[in-house]
């Protein structure tokens, strides 16, 4: 196992530096000029050739690419992100105070997503092609088709707009700016009524991924039941409860379990959306900005951020997956 | 005599499919005595695991029952959920055909068979390992002791068959009914596990249900037989009776082609021809007779479901031709000499062309040169 | 398989009831080898399952026909998967919704207003003139939606169509040369889908530049990963096969070997990628609109049009409400119909 821990961290290296190569290549080579974007205000107005030329000098942006990539890539291997082409921040800076946000709304969106994802799941394959059932099935596949944008908004428009114009009692009402700034216990849990502010974007961020699990957790439930180990574990003499629990859903959770940790590790990076819509701080809508403005360093050091914590999280969701599935042996990639 | 330990009466088995009701099984009796061991034969499709399946209840809800299943003295399939519970591994235990997925993947040996210890008395979790650890040794499985915490992927089919076994066996059972046990095993392990089988099941006085497609392992094993076809019974009796007074034209097919140690060397197997029937749309009348060599249209075969007739003392068989046959001997597959009487004149038909198409006529069955 | 097991074990009197010589047996066997592959063969006499586990040429297609006729009713692979797409009427109603969609995105233009005029009344709610309204600038809903539609499906069809192509080339050159090519092909592959889909396709299309062209080239060029690693897991699995070596053996050259007998078998999970991913594509066309990285005003995208109604919401929900629907419908008929083909043509892993 020692092996191939090492030899997985080793891949994450070489898909990171892979990333950041791709990264480089698409801004410098394919993209415009940094310099001439953050001189014209964003392509607003017709940059002074001389603040062109200042910026450039400054970044090391006249350099020829080459050097200017190895110089990159060095000083990032030292741990120098480089610093912001606009606000001057040092990216790592700017990765800690965005990474927190980021996590605490994965971390809610997750937990939504298992519960009612698992939940719902395990409800239609119980009682299935019955009405909870197909109507389960519907949403699931029309939760998938709804943007994302189009979903917060209209959840941010009813219980942050329309209920407040309203008079909607005190518990409906919900703030849509940021995650508050209370303070909160462990990392993850809210104090005071921050809970108010994570609810809603947890919510929006884990619709989709909510939907297509409760389908997997379904098929893969159905599945399990029809198994041959399921009909031993009755002709035992064991209660339906017992052949449930230990039987179908310790079998059938496996690869929902995985799933899950893929997401975890989706959702801290690449809820650019549910970011933009509720004007939260975090990772994603960080990459946006900067990449709009083109503003390198930022977007390189926030992706590797980001494909490092996508990285992780698939590796410990295959050791888990090991874990949990005896038959797997690591090392057999 | 006393009443038989378990004793199946007008079994019938109906399945709702996308494809309209099939009737898996149709109106079966069999009964068991305490320490027998009865052989359920038939090809795949004829109803004869649904009907073990059935006994326990463990069939899915799309299959509807009737008829009786008498358990010391009650109808199990009327019993209610915490006594069908008791029944199941304590009192009959089932063995099933695949050991790699009959045995939950994700759990320890040792831990599946100490579920089911602790399912039926208070008994704690270290005594019930002992126990496992025990019966692991009784099935032969040498280190048990270390086998008990392995899992099911550690295990070789016929280990795996042996662990199953143990389990079956762990709450002393006193019927096991085991469903192809050997079919998913290699052929060199078959022979061992159906031996440890019996020679326990005779050891531990319980009553076997032995279902199997292949009549040769019944032979020296079981003491009454039943023969399946389509769903019905055709014929049952004493091992002895249906080997040897053979009363159905099946029964006499299955028994030609098996292969024998004290027939002529060079003699060719002799197949039955032709498939199995759809059960969605059985053939009417005796469901055998589009493979039938016998098969008469004027004497009903085509029309008419043959009644189950006692031919001897507890040696039952669905034919409307069983007397004639059996008393022409046309049924004993030990005779060297052609079975239909027609067959005399057809001398020269070479065997292997024979049988090929469904139905084609009364040459088909045991032809010899 | 447990048909299989009987026949391999030999001492089963029943199961060899099928005589050598009957017409059945000869194409069956290999038939099933060949699902035994990759897909879970159903057991019993030829099935239709198993039928479908096999992607075949026409003529093989026809050939098993013939030699099924004496079994059974014959069906045909294809007609067979229709019957099952058929029985399923989330599916058909996908169908529906994607031809619908598609006379609108072709015929809807003969019908409606220019979705660039803006002659009209600014934020007009519906009316006779103006059926779905009009928005900020006095533009017709109606037609811009239409356009809309049209933009959408064209930028989910061609960037599909690509990435496609793409990914069949990419897989099997890395599955056919396999080896060094294969390597390096496949941890690029590694790399791309190690960073999350959305901040990859924001990379790609932020240094491209907004407008339809980087769109659709961000699109193509971020979505043929799946693509590829699904024609590769299928050469891998076909290039041994008994019927490829013979191939080789008689000189057939390799590109007909590939054109002919390995690429069939990956056209099945290919057809459901391809359904879902012209889904997929809509919306993300939709998602880099609205993030004001897409396609550019005033261009006609529904993601362009739900950003700019947002402020204006509460005065005009029509604004945003058109818009979405019309993203909602299809990319719900994209994602339906490749339920309905994952189903019906029994492809797993997808």
């Amino acid at each position: 196992m020692g092996t191939f821990v090492l030899r997985r961290l080793f891949q994450l290296v070489i898909v990171l530096w892979g990333g950041a190569t791709i990264l480089f290549i698409l801004f410098y080579m394919v993209g415009g000029n940094p310099a001439e974007r953050m001189a014209s205000g964003g392509g607003e107005r017709n940059p002074n050739p001389q603040v062109v030329r200042n910026l450039e000098v400054r970044y090391g942006l006249d350099k020829p690419k080459p050097q200017q990539y190895v110089a990159h890539m060095s000083r990032i291997a030292r741990g120098d992100f480089g610093e912001s082409f606009r606000t001057r921040e040092p990216v790592v800076d700017i990765a800690k105070r965005r990474a927190p946000t980021s996590f605490r709304l994965a971390f809610w969106a997750v937990i939504i997503e298992g519960t009612m994802g698992i939940g719902s799941g395990m409800l239609s394959a119980r009682r299935r092609n019955s009405l909870a059932d197909v109507v389960t099935t519907i949403a699931a596949v029309v939760a998938s088709a709804i943007p994302v944008f189009v979903l917060g908004f209209m959840i941010k428009q009813l219980t942050g707009v329309y209920a407040y114009q309203n008079d909607w009692p005190a518990w409906a009402r919900f703030p849509t700016i940021g995650l508050g700034d209370n303070d909160w216990i462990f990392w993850v849990i809210p104090t005071g009524n921050t809970w108010k502010y994570v609810v809603q974007p947890a919510f929006v961020l884990a619709a989709v991924s909510t939907a297509i699990l409760a389908r997997i957790t379904r098929t893969s439930m159905l599945e399990t039941m029809r198994m041959d180990h399921v009909r031993t574990a009755r002709a035992k003499g064991l209660s339906e409860k017992q052949v449930t629990r230990k039987h179908v859903l310790r079998n059938a959770l496996i690869p929902v379990v995985t799933i899950l940790g893929i997401d975890f590790g989706t959702m801290v990076g690449a809820a650019i959306l549910t970011e933009t819509v509720f004007n939260i701080q975090g990772l994603g809508s960080q990459i946006v900005a900067s990449a709009k403005d083109l503003d390198m360093p930022v977007v390189i050091g926030l992706t590797m951020l980001v494909t490092l914590v996508y990285g992780t999280m698939s590796l410990l969701v295959d050791l888990s997956y090991a874990y949990l599935n005896p038959r797997v042996r690591l090392g057999d990639d | 005599m006393a009443r038989p330990l378990l004793e199946v009466s007008d079994l019938n088995v109906e399945f709702r499919t996308d494809d309209g009701p099939v009737q898996a099984v149709r109106g079966v009796d069999f009964s068991v005595d305490a320490g027998q061991v009865l052989a359920i034969v038939g090809e795949s499709g004829s109803g004869k695991s649904v009907t073990a399946m059935s006994i326990l209840q463990l069939l899915p809800p799309s299959a509807s029952i009737s008829g009786e299943v008498m358990w010391k003295g009650e109808n199990l399939l009327e019993v209610k959920e915490p006594r069908i519970r008791e029944v199941r591994g304590g009192e009959i235990s089932m063995i099933f055909q695949d050991p790699l997925t009959a045995l939950n993947p994700v759990y320890k040996v040792g831990d599946q068979i100490v579920e089911m210890i602790q399912a039926h008395g208070r008994v704690s979790r270290r005594d019930a390992r002992d126990r496992a650890i025990e019966m692991l040794d009784l099935v032969g499985i040498p280190q048990p002791a270390k086998r008990v915490d392995q899992y099911t992927h550690e295990f070789s089919g016929g280990m795996r068959q042996r662990a199953m076994i143990a389990m079956a066996l762990s709450c002393d059972p006193q019927l096991i009914i085991a469903d192809e046990p050997t079919t998913a095993l290699d052929v060199t392990v078959q022979a061992q596990v159906l031996e440890l089988l019996t020679d326990l099941a005779d050891r531990l006085d319980t009553a076997v249900v032995l279902i199997t497609h292949d009549l040769g392992v019944v032979a020296g094993m079981a003491d009454r037989v039943t023969v399946m076809y389509a769903g019905r019974m055709v014929e049952a009796g004493s091992t002895d009776d249906v080997f040897d007074g053979t009363g159905h034209p099946y029964t006499h097919g299955l028994l030609m082609s098996l292969p024998r140690l004290d027939s002529d060397v060079g003699a060719p197997l002799m197949p039955i021809g032709g498939q199995p029937p759809s059960m969605l749309s059985p053939p009417p009348g005796c469901s055998f007779h589009p493979r039938c060599p016998f098969a008469r249209e004027d004497l009903g075969c085509m029309t008419e479901v043959p009644a189950t007739l006692e031919r001897s003392p507890g040696h039952v068989s669905a034919c409307h031709r069983a007397d004639e046959l059996m008393a022409d001997g046309a049924l004993d597959h030990r005779r060297l000499v052609g079975a239909g009487r027609q067959a005399a004149d057809t001398d020269t038909v070479s065997v292997t062309d024979d049988g090929s198409a469904p139905g084609t006529g009364t040459e088909g069955g045991g032809l010899e040169r | 398989m447990d048909e299989n097991d009987d026949l391999a074990s030999g001492l089963s009197p029943m199961d060899d009831a099928n005589p050598p010589g009957h017409p059945g047996s000869g194409p069956r066997s290999g038939a099933q080898d060949m699902a035994a592959v990759g897909h879970a063969a159903g057991a019993g006499a030829i099935s239709h399952d198993e039928a479908h586990a096999l992607d075949m040429t026409p003529e093989e297609e026809a050939n098993l026909d013939r030699s099924l006729s004496d079994v059974g009713p014959s069906r045909s692979l294809r007609s067979d998967a229709w019957r099952r797409f058929k029985r399923n009427k989330l599916a058909l109603f996908g169908l529906g919704l994607v031809a619908f969609l598609m006379v609108v995105a072709v015929f809807g233009p003969l019908f409606v207003q220019d979705p660039l005029d803006t002659g009209g009344i600014s934020k007009e709610k519906p009316t006779n003139q103006h059926w779905f309204g009009t928005d900020r600038l006095g533009r017709d809903v109606l037609a811009r939606i239409v356009y809309g539609v049209r933009l959408s499906l064209f930028i989910g069809m061609v960037a599909t169509a690509a990435c496609t192509i793409l990914g069949i080339v990419i897989g099997s050159v890395a599955g056919w040369f396999r080896g060094w090519v294969d390597t390096i092909l496949m941890r690029f592959v590694d790399i791309m889908l190690g960073i999350p889909y959305l901040v990859l396709a924001l990379a790609f299309v932020a240094a491209l530049g907004k407008g339809v062209t980087a769109v659709v080239v961000t699109l193509a060029a971020t979505a043929w990963l799946q693509t590829a690693r699904t024609v590769r897991a299928g050469f891998l699995q076909v290039r041994e096969l008994e019927y490829v070596e013979a191939a080789k053996a008689i000189g057939v050259p390799t590109h007909r070997i590939i054109l002919r007998h390995v690429l069939p078998n990956v056209f099945q999970p290919v057809i459901v990628l391809v359904a879902i991913g012209i889904g997929t594509a809509i919306l993300a066309e939709a998602a880099l609109s609205f993030l004001g990285v897409g396609v550019k005003a005033p261009a006609p995208s529904l993601g362009l049009m739900i950003n700019e109604s947002q402020s204006i919401f509460t005065s005009s929900p029509h604004l945003l409400f058109f818009p979405a629907i019309g993203i909602i419908m299809t990319v719900l008929g994209f994602m339906l119909v490749g339920d309905g083909l994952r189903d019906a043509l029994d492809v797993k892993d997808i």
